[in-house]
């Protein structure tokens, strides 16, 4: 019975890795880059949901779609700004301009903000669901459950759509995309804004579950979610949900029943173990080699 | 068939100016320093700041070799580099009644470097069989590893001996024993031998190092493996080898550099060699150009004291030097900036 | 392409390295001109020079931040009063020790005379032998861990002699806390610890509280440690409730001890809770639901909402300035410049004594003087550096600190 209360809230904690993975892996399959400032546009997300909740008190159904809509908007304008001049240049070229605006947001928002930490406001209720002697926590079904149908909507949404089509082409090959007449620019600006709407809902998730706002909030849970990315195989939408979910239990488990102190070295140890065995990760596709 | 060229010819050869360059330029730097500071013209801040440098520029160094010559995007330097650094305190700690400094500092790094040129080997057999980003990530997993082993490592010594525990500390000292690495609060009380002129022969070591291999037939196929892997192959180049030969080359230089760190400083914790710590090597090596050595020399130089000069900025330094960043990759990647380069290159070459 | 950067190299390299060398340089220094042109007039009205560094970026900025402020409001008190003027400079150093002892270069470069070290304990643990050796005087306001005061922090033998806390020492908590829990069974009996195992402070604390348990025959059943920005306590909660510990003692800061007390309220575990002074904050903490931190215990030398003059006035001109409430961050550091206050107007200390002279003068002040402040009355400090200080039981009732009769 432990055991599944530590499962059901390893899925709670992977239910997040596995939004923000998911943002990750969308701008990866599409852009083809690392964009490392994906967890501080949680962190951004983080802030003006808890200014919308405290400062302007407005409801948490309120608060979602305004720091969804904050960060959809910076996310384009970074996009715009720092990535699409470089669309030519090397992948560390883009990899450094992502470290730089990193560094940028987490910095902005300590001179805005402060340093100290602020609480965020209980959004949900504290009880628990009582399914015999297992008890789960509304907080932790409401993430999964969030989680899940952020998962079905972006599936329905890239297989079934028009858009999602068109974005499909542009991950399979970008100069075909654009003969076929599909504007590529608009897509990959498309890519971040839902990369980074569902950077928000994260946020929002996260701050659930770990009350706590502070400027370097997102590297943790990014540098996380960007190996579960990884693990679930990059540039896979499938792959990113299996994936979080994945690095969320393991995370729990083996602090539940190994130890709290190598936790790190254990999540990350799995990690290459499994890319040993399928080098492009869990659902990841297999490379081809072009000669 | 070439003509014999004398020594003169050899240094000014085009295939070896940048190697000429690099030795000039760390000569030069260091004859400048070492003036100023003993005629007292160096501030405070930048006397602190010479040893610190130079193992960044080792780092740098080794980390080149591995991203920009053999291709592989390596975000687990600091890692190594945790590992050369606590290694050499251990030993320089041990050994701290019985050998003198300098040659302490000398055996500290042979040994730091040697250690980590076999973990790099070990941790190379499983990264190297990945390609990209997948070994990109799992170079970072590395990272992480190595730091929380360390975090969870306890060293102490006494008269009976070495004492080394995991997860928890189990040793007692007898009297007079000391304790070298504490877990997570990592070494204390270090003696701090490390010091500038060390740091600069380092960093000719690490040149000559890297010069040689880059202009031996290792470094060549190097150079194959990364540009077109199936055709290095084919001419029978192992790219698992020349890779590999890279990935150990660069790691142990960052072992030594590790070490020189780790006894600049009286304390160190291992969290200090965290992923952010690899990013900035990394930084270093992209912004100062992919294999080009010089331009990691000068990068690393300007981008470590860089926040050090803004410090007047307070709480605002961290934010220019972000901008900075940014802006340096948005204007070394303008398109027509570089046509503007390419034609200023070619009219040069119609003059000679 | 190759060709041609290696000919731009070639042209830039010895500009560049020029260019980076004389703006280092002590005199060329673009950056440091300001600093020096301002020590120059500072000269003249003889202000005295405090430094310090401390985190003003990255994860622990916070505390710097309001090491900074509370100086800075202490010394502006002070200049605005008359007598001996000061002059407070603030360095950044990221909570690194590397970058301490870069900042303590610039501080040097900057003219200081006397030191408030660092606000926290690793890099100052790293600095302190440099002002040992350069015989500078430094009192923290912060940095708690033995090794900021000893060579050998682990055994606490050979004090540096100059470098005195205003803080508790981390030692002195942990033997309070386990004494007042082993003499107080009504609290609990069964004791858990959760500490951050890779911070000073924290590990400081528990060590010597699981000696001096040990000593009073205090029952610990479950011990769990985090480290780095963990923020999920809930393995550690659940352990130490299948253990049967009703008391959980908390040698944290007061951010990860907000997220335990959250998460334990969440799964309805509810025993005592027992910090120490790094738990100051979690009232003013903002939007903190101050009801979960009812009938938490804690040892504190400060507290915002005293009643007393003294504090009801900082805080409200604290609140005033920086539109936030003190902490005991802040309250520390403004005692630290009004004790170097008295004991520099006792010493007849004057801003062109040499540092060292300054440093031998306010070692005799220290052992000898006897400092009231916000943080405490009648502090007095031992030959080692460590301030000597009695620790208040408070717990929390209705949202405030009520005092703990013994």
């Amino acid at each position: 019975m432990r055991f599944l209360s530590y499962l059901m809230s390893g899925l709670g904690l992977g239910s997040v890795y596995a939004i923000i993975a998911l943002g990750y892996t969308m701008v990866y399959g599409i852009a083809k880059m690392l964009n490392f400032a994906h967890g501080d546009i949680i962190m951004i997300g983080a802030y003006v949901s808890f200014f919308a909740l405290t400062r302007f008190g407005l409801p948490v159904l309120a608060a979602v779609p305004a720091a969804m809509a904050v960060c959809t908007v910076l996310g384009v304008l970074i996009e715009r700004m720092a990535y699409k001049p470089l669309r030519q240049a090397t992948s560390l070229s883009v990899l450094i301009t992502a470290i730089g605006v990193s560094y940028f947001l987490q910095n902005a928002a300590q001179i805005l903000w402060s340093s100290s930490t602020k609480v965020f406001p209980a959004v949900i209720s504290n009880g628990a669901l009582q399914l015999g002697e297992l008890s789960i926590s509304y907080l932790t079904l409401v993430t999964i459950l969030t989680c899940v149908v952020v998962m079905v909507c972006l599936t329905l949404f890239i297989n079934h759509t028009k858009t999602g089509s068109a974005m499909r082409a542009c991950a399979e090959d970008k100069g075909a995309a654009m003969l076929m007449g599909i504007n590529v620019n608009r897509i990959i600006s498309l890519t971040f804004a839902i990369g980074s709407a569902l950077a928000a809902i994260a946020a929002i998730l996260l701050c659930a579950s770990y009350p706590q706002v502070f400027p370097t909030l997102g590297s943790m849970p990014g540098i996380k979610a960007f190996t579960a990315a990884v693990f679930g195989g990059i540039g896979s939408i499938p792959g990113a949900f299996v994936g979080g979910l994945l690095l969320g239990i393991i995370e729990i488990l083996s602090r539940a029943y190994i130890s709290t102190q190598l936790s790190d070295a254990i999540v990350f140890g799995v990690l290459v173990v499994v890319l040993l065995i399928k080098p492009t990760g869990i659902l990841g596709r297999k490379l081809s080699e072009k000669v | 068939m070439t003509k014999k060229k004398n020594l003169f010819q050899i240094l000014v050869d085009d295939r070896h100016r940048a190697r000429t360059i690099s030795y000039t330029m760390v000569i030069a730097a260091y004859i400048i320093v070492e003036a100023m500071l003993r005629s007292g013209n160096l501030s405070n801040l930048f006397i602190n700041l010479l040893v610190p440098v130079t193992c960044y520029m080792v780092a740098a160094i080794g980390l080149n070799l591995n991203v920009g010559v053999s291709g592989e995007l390596n975000l687990g330097q600091a890692g190594f580099m945790a590992i050369g650094a606590f290694s050499g305190i251990c030993l320089s700690g041990f050994f701290a009644d019985t050998i003198p400094a300098v040659p302490r500092l000398m055996l500290a790094i042979l040994f730091g470097a040697l250690l980590t040129a076999l973990m790099g080997f070990l941790i190379g057999i499983p990264v190297l069989k990945l390609q990209g980003d997948y070994l990109a990530i799992v170079t970072l997993a590395f990272g992480e590893i190595v730091k929380n082993l360390i975090m969870n490592l306890y060293v102490g010594f006494d008269r009976t001996g070495l004492k080394v525990s995991f997860v928890q500390q189990t040793f007692t000292l007898e009297e007079g024993g000391r304790i070298l690495l504490n877990g997570p609060m990592g070494s204390t009380s270090t003696q701090k031998i490390s010091t500038f002129t060390a740091g600069m022969i380092l960093v000719i070591i690490a040149l000559a190092i890297v010069y040689n291999l880059l202009y031996s037939r290792h470094g060549r196929a190097i150079m194959a493996a990364r540009d077109n892997r199936i055709a290095a192959e084919s001419v029978g180049i192992s790219v698992s080898r020349t890779k590999m030969l890279a990935f150990v080359v660069s790691a142990s230089l960052a072992g030594a550099a590790g070490v020189l760190y780790g006894l600049n400083y009286s304390t160190l914790i291992v969290s200090k060699f965290d992923f952010n710590t690899s990013i900035l090597i990394l930084v270093y090596v992209v912004l100062g150009g992919l294999g080009n050595i010089n331009g990691t020399l000068i990068a690393t130089v300007i981008l470590f004291l860089l926040p050090e000069m803004l410090r007047s900025l307070q709480a605002y330094r961290m934010l220019i030097y972000a901008v900075i960043l940014i802006l340096i990759m948005l204007i070394t990647n303008n398109q027509s900036l570089r046509a503007g380069l390419q034609s200023l290159r070619n009219r040069g070459k119609k003059d000679e | 392409m190759k060709k041609f950067f290696s000919k731009l190299l070639a042209a830039g390299v010895c500009t560049v390295m020029a260019v980076s060398l004389a703006a280092c340089g002590g005199s060329g220094s673009s950056d440091s001109k300001p600093a020096e042109t301002a020590a120059v007039e500072e000269e003249e009205s003889t202000a005295i020079v405090i430094g310090c560094s401390g985190p003003l970026t990255g994860d622990a900025a916070t505390y710097g931040v309001a090491v900074q402020n509370g100086a800075n409001m202490a010394v502006d008190e002070l200049n605005e009063k008359g007598g001996i003027q000061f002059k407070f400079v603030m360095e950044d150093d990221v909570n690194d020790a590397e970058k301490a002892v870069s900042a303590y270069g610039s501080l040097k470069d900057q003219g200081m005379q006397i030191s408030l070290l660092t606000v926290t304990s690793t890099p100052a643990a790293a600095i302190a032998p440099t002002y040992q050796e350069e015989k500078t005087f430094a009192l923290t306001p912060s940095a708690s861990s033995p090794s900021v005061t000893f060579h050998d922090g682990v055994n606490q033998v050979d004090p540096f002699g100059n470098i005195f806390q205003m803080c508790f020492s981390d030692p002195g908590q942990g033997q309070g806390s386990a004494a007042y829990i082993a003499t107080h069974p009504e609290l609990g009996t069964k004791v858990a610890i959760i500490y951050k195992n890779d911070d000073n402070y924290s590990t400081g604390i528990y060590d010597t509280f699981k000696a001096q348990a040990a000593q009073d025959n205090l029952e610990i059943v479950y011990e769990g440690a985090f480290s780095g920005t963990a923020n999920d306590f809930t393995v550690q909660l659940q352990a130490a409730q299948d253990k049967g510990a009703d008391l959980v003692f908390l040698p944290i800061y007061y951010q990860p001890a907000s997220l335990i007390l959250n998460q334990a309220n969440a799964m309805g575990y509810a025993p005592t809770f027992f910090g120490v002074d790094g738990m100051d904050g979690i009232l003013t903490l903002e939007g903190f639901d101050t009801s979960l931190a009812e009938g938490v215990y804690l040892l504190t030398p400060f507290n915002a909402d005293g009643q007393d003059d003294l504090t009801r006035t900082f805080t409200a001109r604290y609140k005033m300035h920086y539109n936030e409430t003190p902490n005991q961050f802040a309250a520390d550091a403004y005692d630290c410049i009004f004790a170097l206050a008295q004991a520099c107007e006792a010493a007849g200390i004057t801003n062109d004594m040499s540092n060292e002279e300054i440093c031998q003068k306010l070692v005799e002040q220290f052992k000898t003087m006897e400092f009231t402040g916000l943080t405490g009355t009648g502090m007095v400090w031992d030959e080692n550096g460590v301030v000597n200080k009695v620790p208040h039981a408070m717990v929390i009732k209705n949202g405030s600190y009520v005092g703990v009769d013994d």
